[in-house]
């Protein structure tokens, strides 16, 4: 029998909204309950085969380890993060700029494109002991290497999106007689933002890489060292809870600057550009 | 009727050795619609191209009867597509070209609200072209061509990735824009009803190379509504159209 009753589409109505957000909760919480999983298998494992520490330490002592130690661990994550956003920051500066030129000039691209991509294509760890003598300061020199890998994205992506602007709209532009400035603010730095954007995600998290890399590569020690130095440092005493705080701290720090460009993009593209726009269909 | 501006002789030669137009002679006449007709290929969007400014003219001349100033600042230009800018709202879309002159938004908003509200899209200001529908986008590039005031209008095919009802609507609120402003309007279509319909004279064109080989007055008084399209005359004029086009694909073959 069918209920006729008024407030049946209310009902419905109510239940499907209930059945949407209960979704969308168990969607958001999915990937934190499969990790809190995979921490308690790894718990179990080293407990039940009696693991010692100096092999595979259990969470539960890395997390101890990390609390014990996290003043001097927050001082060399500081130094980390000013390598990684230094080197992130001049890469955008670099990147955009560089990509600005080539757009306006066919010729610059010509002949700089090429060192663009030697310096991509070279692994940073066949660079950093010639940049690491070249230059006297380590942050310089760290950053320096940080840069080099975070550079490629920004300044390739950029680059195509500097150039996929509607060829109609280019004409438009034409027709009314913009200036090379308002073409480029108008029509080439909106239309650039999606891919510019894509290359800030990549570079980020190669800019934290490189950083890393750099470090280990420098084998830095004293008061100005980040985290791969700290779990270098840990390593050499076979301090493994230790290598894995820092290792912990890494992770984070990989995920916070992920998460901060997801918000990023969502911000600035959130309202027009398909990539971010949430389909209804 | 007192003349615009004058095609003499113009021809369009690529790079690649194509001749894409052949010696194109058409003078168009102050407050005229005149459509250009013809196959793909015959050079239509070329010389409207052209006409603007996007294109250089490789033979010929095209001289305007005010030899006075810049004519490219009197042309506004609709395209196949909507053409607008993803990241902005219509009201940016909209000021555009009075922006890029230097006008101020607060300047421009009178000009701005007078022009959506023309073309129907008062209450849609502060929306994105994705919330639009492909009739309201080209609604939106009308009144982005229209802002300005132009005394030439080039539109090419705008209408033609719309549906039938769409496109019927849209013919009619271009007329009575044109009707109301008075300015000159040269039409790309591949439609004859469309061109039949729209112009008071039709240009048809044939391919390879791109040349007019037909010029036909459509006489029919203005306005025009959609009882037009159920009138005897209507129908002759179509297939006088139509035979012309068919020889235009004569030429062709």
């Amino acid at each position: 029998m069918i209920d006729a009753s008024p407030s049946t589409p209310f009902l419905i109505a109510a239940r499907a909204r209930k059945t949407v957000s209960l979704g969308r909760f168990v969607k958001q919480m999915l990937p934190f309950f499969v990790f809190g999983l995979a921490l308690l298998a790894w718990e179990l494992t080293v407990r039940i085969n009696n693991i010692p520490h100096y092999i595979l330490p259990a969470p539960t002592l890395v997390l101890k380890t990390l609390w014990d130690n996290l003043g001097s661990l927050m001082v060399s994550w500081l130094y980390t993060m000013k390598i990684t956003f230094g080197a992130l920051l001049l890469a955008v500066v670099g990147g955009v700029a560089l990509a600005m030129l080539f757009a306006l000039n066919k010729w610059v691209e010509l002949c700089l494109f090429p060192f663009a991509i030697v310096l991509q294509v070279t692994p940073i760890v066949a660079i950093a002991p010639l940049i690491l003598i070249f230059i006297d300061s380590t942050t310089a020199a760290l950053l320096l290497c940080a840069w080099i890998v975070a550079f490629f994205p920004i300044l390739s992506n950029t680059a195509v999106g500097l150039r996929s602007a509607d060829h109609n709209l280019r004409d438009l532009f034409t027709l009314y007689r913009a200036s090379p400035w308002q073409t480029l603010r108008f029509l080439l730095v909106p239309s650039a933002m999606p891919y510019f954007i894509a290359g800030l995600k990549i570079a980020g998290g190669l800019s934290l890489i490189g950083a890393v890399v750099a470090e280990f590569t420098a084998g830095a020690a004293g008061k100005e060292t980040g985290l791969a130095s700290r779990i270098l440092e840990a390593s050499f005493r076979t301090e493994i809870p230790k290598m894995f705080a820092a290792l912990v701290l890494v992770s984070l720090t990989g995920i916070m600057i992920y998460l901060v460009f997801m918000g990023v993009s969502k911000l600035v593209l959130g309202k027009w550009h398909e990539s971010e726009i949430k389909s209804s269909r | 009727m007192s003349t615009l501006l004058e095609l003499r002789g113009v021809g369009k030669r690529y790079d690649n050795g194509t001749l894409a137009l052949e010696r194109v002679d058409l003078a168009i006449g102050m407050h005229e619609f005149v459509s250009l007709l013809g196959p793909s290929g015959c050079g239509k969007s070329t010389a409207l191209r052209m006409i603007a400014g996007l294109s250089p003219v490789t033979a010929g001349s095209i001289d305007w009867a005010d030899k006075t100033g810049d004519h490219t600042k009197d042309i506004s230009f609709v395209f196949q597509e909507p053409t607008l800018m993803p990241w902005t709202q219509v009201f940016e879309n909209v000021w555009l070209p009075l922006r890029l002159k230097g006008v101020s938004r607060l300047d421009a908003k009178p000009q701005i609200d007078a022009v959506l509200d023309k073309v129907g899209l008062a209450q849609f200001t502060h929306v994105y072209p994705r919330e639009l529908s492909g009739g309201m986008k080209m609604r939106v590039s009308i009144a982005r061509a229209m802002v300005t005031e132009p005394r030439l209008l080039l539109m090419d095919e705008p209408f033609a990735a719309l549906d039938e009802m769409t496109r019927f609507k849209l013919n009619n609120d271009t007329l009575a824009l044109w009707q109301a402003q008075q300015f000159t309007t040269i039409f790309v279509t591949h439609s004859v009803y469309e061109s039949v319909y729209l112009s008071n004279r039709i240009i048809v064109m044939a391919a390879r190379p791109g040349r007019i080989i037909a010029d036909i007055a459509v006489d029919e008084p203005y306005p025009r509504t959609d009882s037009y399209r159920n009138t005897s005359r209507y129908a002759e004029l179509c297939v006088k159209v139509s035979q012309a086009l068919q020889k235009a694909g004569d030429h062709h073959d």
